[in-house]
């Protein structure tokens, strides 16, 4: 609904953000993709030729394919569980009335605003570290040997700080969902004769299943390509390498740009089939 | 209708709720304690809570030794910096979107968003090899076209959502009243918009001052900001945790304060509208 | 001035045309309704006017000289929307001096006129204030003096009433027929509501699906409505169709009477029926009359005097003299 000139008009003003989007998505896609059909070693002797589907092939099958893998779900998996299943019991906690609703909404939103450099460094050496941590001053005052939380428990610490940093968001997304809900619903459900249990399982549930599969797929995609918090921490050391970290440590660390990049291509692909479904529910709003 | 609670009830939620709330910011308030800690009182055994002797030492130590006004200098370049060209770019961008619809419209903004999802690593090695070509590795004007458009999809979205809630009659009133395209934007969308802006503006500065995966891979010294500052406590530096914490809070502090404000906007930021 | 001639004009959006061709002559000064039902094209045909949506094909001209292809700023009209459209960051004094700033007049100009414009409509006191802090009314009128200010060649007002209430609403109507008064502008007006059509117009446009029902003064409308739609869309309560044998006697397919038309007693007339349900307005008495083998309901329209109980049988006559007859394709015959 509108004129020739506005239409004109718009085409126009939306050229600069279509353009550059554009061109930060195809320059690199396609060097990405170029580059993993090459051995091409920058210090060891530069492009040394097309091998077809070699790197693919090499990267499943390197040894630590499968282990990256296996790490990458355990904490994708973990941090969701966590964040989830705490975030729906905070955000219920958190819709009941009370005293400093407001500042106690401050206390559980904090960690989310902390760059994950910080916190990934304030829990390894404050609180994991073996000797000076707090975790250790609680576990000798409790009479246990304290443990080396990063060597000995490296995939739970990594998920426990992941989960720290992303359980405000999950929080927050599900206390706005809850309290979109129509509390007629559930003084309906109470005349109707329900229990607490029975509101929480029939009412409340149902209505947070949207804002749940969202937060599930907004976090898997951000936790697929967490960073930080490994390199601070473990370095990829003690099963903590991820894929992210894996195709991080083929291009930057040994240089191999083309095993890498073959990496990066499974990367894009297996964030994209999350994206679709994440595309699917956020799409549907639109037309709403 | 809210219901009458009865005061007991309350109060136990209220205990309840705070406990929770203080055992997640716990590690916040552990490191500002521990900033204002000696080092020998950092590591004390039984730890000290609150009765040491506060001292500020840690931060002049800590801006003494790796000059952290050029790292917080840095962040406050590329987040600011990265967030207001987005929004330049974005505003005309979402005012198309909003306003002049087309069968298209709604298929553009969901492939903006999804190059949103493009994983970094997977165009890490191309994005690195054009900054060294370009002789930009380490280069705060780098980082702030590359951090802009790893946030332009989330601005363009932001602002479409505000300026959807904008009616369409009155910029229509405009262009009967004599405004042209330019005068449409700065004199009417623009100031109605100010709200939505601002929180635009206030999330994504927080989204790119934390920004740890290009802010670390593509800075050396010169354009590092204090993602990269800290992670250079990584160790040994580490140990010393009065000092860390001391870093810590002053690389935390202006953005935590910032975040309080903007918890409204991050729900609808990062969620695109889909949780309202 | 203001006179607005549309010649052979199309709109279509996609595939599906909106408006058929159509031709359409207002003079200038003329105070000119589009009316029908909601999705009938009159408020796209106005946007049309405006310059706010292109012509698919056809031309506009105003005042002798086309127009097609000028921006809506330029042409010379001012419009006032449903919603009012103010600004609502904007004082009153702003919202009103907005047009003259954009036309880069000098602020002495600015200032006299939007002052002239706020004595005429009773605005003097709020020129400081935001629109959010007036009531429907005042915002109502805030949007009109946007256009005065103007001096536009014609004003063009889109369902500007259906947002308030409807005691204002009656007022409001009254404000802006003086306002054509004493003003002699040019007027279009778009409403779905008759009654605001047939007190306000000078020429009323019955519009149905883009197309141009009847084109006439209001009484005009009332006495010979050129077809069925006409017919039932102008008067209330709604004219009575009464098809088959009755209609016959008239040498017609349908035959309408108007409820008020029709007188109502106990003791005989032409028809015979029973009362079904009453409308008592106090100044008159609408009777749902049923079982006259005629047409399911046939609406009368009494005294507000008159009592008869539901289920009573009463005899009802229209009166020959404006019985209305359409042929087979709903057209008015005679």
């Amino acid at each position: 609904m509108a004129t020739q000139h506005s239409r004109s008009a718009a085409r126009i003003m939306m050229a600069p953000a279509v353009v550059l989007l554009l061109g930060w998505m195809l320059v690199p896609l396609t060097m990405t993709l170029y580059f993993s059909f090459k051995r091409y070693l920058p210090l060891r002797g530069g492009d040394l030729g097309w091998t077809g589907f070699d790197n693919y092939v090499r990267f499943v099958s390197s040894s630590a394919f499968w282990p990256a893998v296996q790490t990458t779900l355990l904490i994708v998996g973990g941090v969701l569980v966590i964040t989830i299943a705490l975030g729906i019991l905070l955000a219920i906690l958190l819709d009941q009335p009370m005293w400093g609703q407001g500042i106690v909404r401050i206390l559980v939103i904090a960690p989310f605003f902390v760059m994950p450099t910080v916190s990934a460094l304030v829990w390894k050496n404050m609180f994991m570290d073996p000797v000076n941590g707090l975790f250790a001053h609680l576990w000798r005052f409790f009479g246990a040997e304290p443990i080396s939380w990063l060597s000995e428990a490296s995939l739970p610490s990594i998920v426990m700080i992941v989960s720290w940093q992303w359980l405000p968001f999950a929080t927050l997304i599900l206390l706005t969902a809850i309290q979109s809900l129509d509390s007629e619903q559930l003084e309906a459900a109470e005349m109707d004769g329900a229990s607490p249990l029975n509101r929480f399982w029939f009412i409340i549930l149902p209505h947070l299943s949207r804002a749940v599969t969202i937060v599930l797929l907004i976090q898997t995609i951000f936790l697929l390509s967490i960073f930080a918090e490994i390199f601070v921490t473990t370095g990829g050391a003690f099963g903590t390498r991820t894929l992210t970290y894996l195709i991080y440590q083929r291009v930057l660390e040994s240089q191999n740009v083309g095993l890498g990049s073959a990496g990066g291509v499974y990367a894009i692909i297996l964030a994209n089939i999350v994206a679709i479904f994440l595309m699917r529910i956020v799409g549907k709003n639109l037309d709403a | 209708m809210a219901r009458a609670v009865t005061t007991q009830r309350k109060t136990l939620n209220t205990i309840l709720a705070w406990a929770v709330g203080l055992l997640i910011f716990f590690p916040i308030l552990w490191t500002i304690l521990t900033s204002f800690k000696t080092e020998a009182q950092a590591i004390a055994s039984p730890p000290i809570f609150l009765n040491f002797d506060w001292t500020l030492e840690n931060y002049a130590v800590v801006q003494e030794r790796s000059d952290y006004m050029r790292f917080l200098w840095n962040s406050l370049i590329i987040a600011g910096g990265s967030t207001v060209l987005g929004i330049i770019i974005a505003v005309p961008a979402a005012w198309s979107m909003a306003f002049v619809p087309s069968k298209r419209t709604k298929d553009i903004l969901l492939w903006m968003l999804s190059t949103k999802m493009l994983p970094a690593v997977g165009v890490l090695y191309p994005i690195y090899l054009i900054c060294i070509e370009l002789g930009v590795l380490d280069n705060r004007a780098a980082l702030v076209v590359i951090l802009m458009l790893i946030n332009l999809p989330i601005i363009v979205w932001m602002l479409y959502t505000y300026f959807r809630e904008i009616p369409g009659e009155i910029l229509e009133a405009a262009r009967m009243d004599g405004a042209t395209l330019k005068e449409e934007l700065l004199y009417i969308l623009t100031p109605m918009a100010v709200p939505g802006i601002a929180s635009t503006l206030l999330l994504n500065f927080i989204l790119a001052w934390n920004e740890a995966f290009w802010t670390l891979n593509l800075t050396a010294v010169d354009a590092a900001p204090l993602t990269a500052f800290i992670a250079s406590y990584s160790s040994p530096e580490g140990l010393f945790f009065a000092k860390l914490s001391a870093a810590s809070t002053m690389a935390i502090a202006p953005i935590l304060i910032l975040g309080w404000f903007s918890q409204k906007q991050l729900v609808r930021g990062l969620t695109f509208g889909a949780v309202k | 001035m203001g006179q607005i001639q549309l010649n052979q004009v199309t709109k279509s959006f996609g595939d599906v045309q909106v408006i058929p061709p159509l031709d359409l002559t207002i003079e200038d000064g003329e105070f000119a309704v589009f009316v029908g039902p909601s999705g009938c094209g009159k408020s796209t045909l106005l946007r049309l006017i405006a310059g706010l949506e292109d012509f698919t094909t056809g031309h506009i001209e105003i005042d002798g000289k086309d127009a097609t292809a000028v921006p809506p700023a330029k042409r010379g009209l001012a419009m006032v929307f449903q919603s009012y459209a103010l600004y609502p960051h904007m004082t009153v004094r702003k919202n009103i001096a907005f047009p003259l700033r954009m036309a880069k007049m000098d602020q002495a100009e600015i200032d006299r006129r939007v002052e002239n414009a706020a004595s005429i409509l009773n605005l003097s006191d709020y020129l400081d204030r935001r629109p959010g802090q007036l009531s429907g009314g005042q915002r109502q009128r805030v949007a009109i003096g946007r256009a005065i200010v103007r001096e536009p060649a014609a004003f063009l007002f889109d369902e500007p009433l259906s947002n308030l209430d409807a005691a204002l609403r009656v007022g409001m109507r009254m404000e802006i027929s003086e306002l054509h008064k004493k003003l002699a502008t040019t007027m279009i007006y778009v409403t779905h509501d008759q009654v605001e059509a047939m007190t306000m117009a000078d020429k009323i446009v019955v519009l149905r699906a883009g197309h141009i029902e009847q084109v006439g003064s209001p009484l005009e409308l009332y006495r010979t409505p050129r077809n069925l739609f006409v017919a039932g869309f102008i008067g209330s309560p709604k004219m009575n169709f009464i098809e088959g044998a009755e209609a016959a006697k008239h040498d017609a397919h349908t035959i309408g009477v108007r409820p008020e038309h029709i007188s109502v007693s106990a003791e005989g007339g032409e028809w015979k029926g029973v009362v079904g349900l009453s409308e008592h307005l106090g100044s008159d008495t609408f009777f749902h009359i049923h079982e006259t083998g005629l047409a399911e309901t046939i609406t009368v329209r009494a005294d507000g005097e008159v009592a008869f109980r539901s289920g009573d049988t009463v005899y009802l006559n229209p009166r020959a003299d404006v019985i209305h007859r359409f042929d087979a394709n709903g057209l008015r015959i005679g």
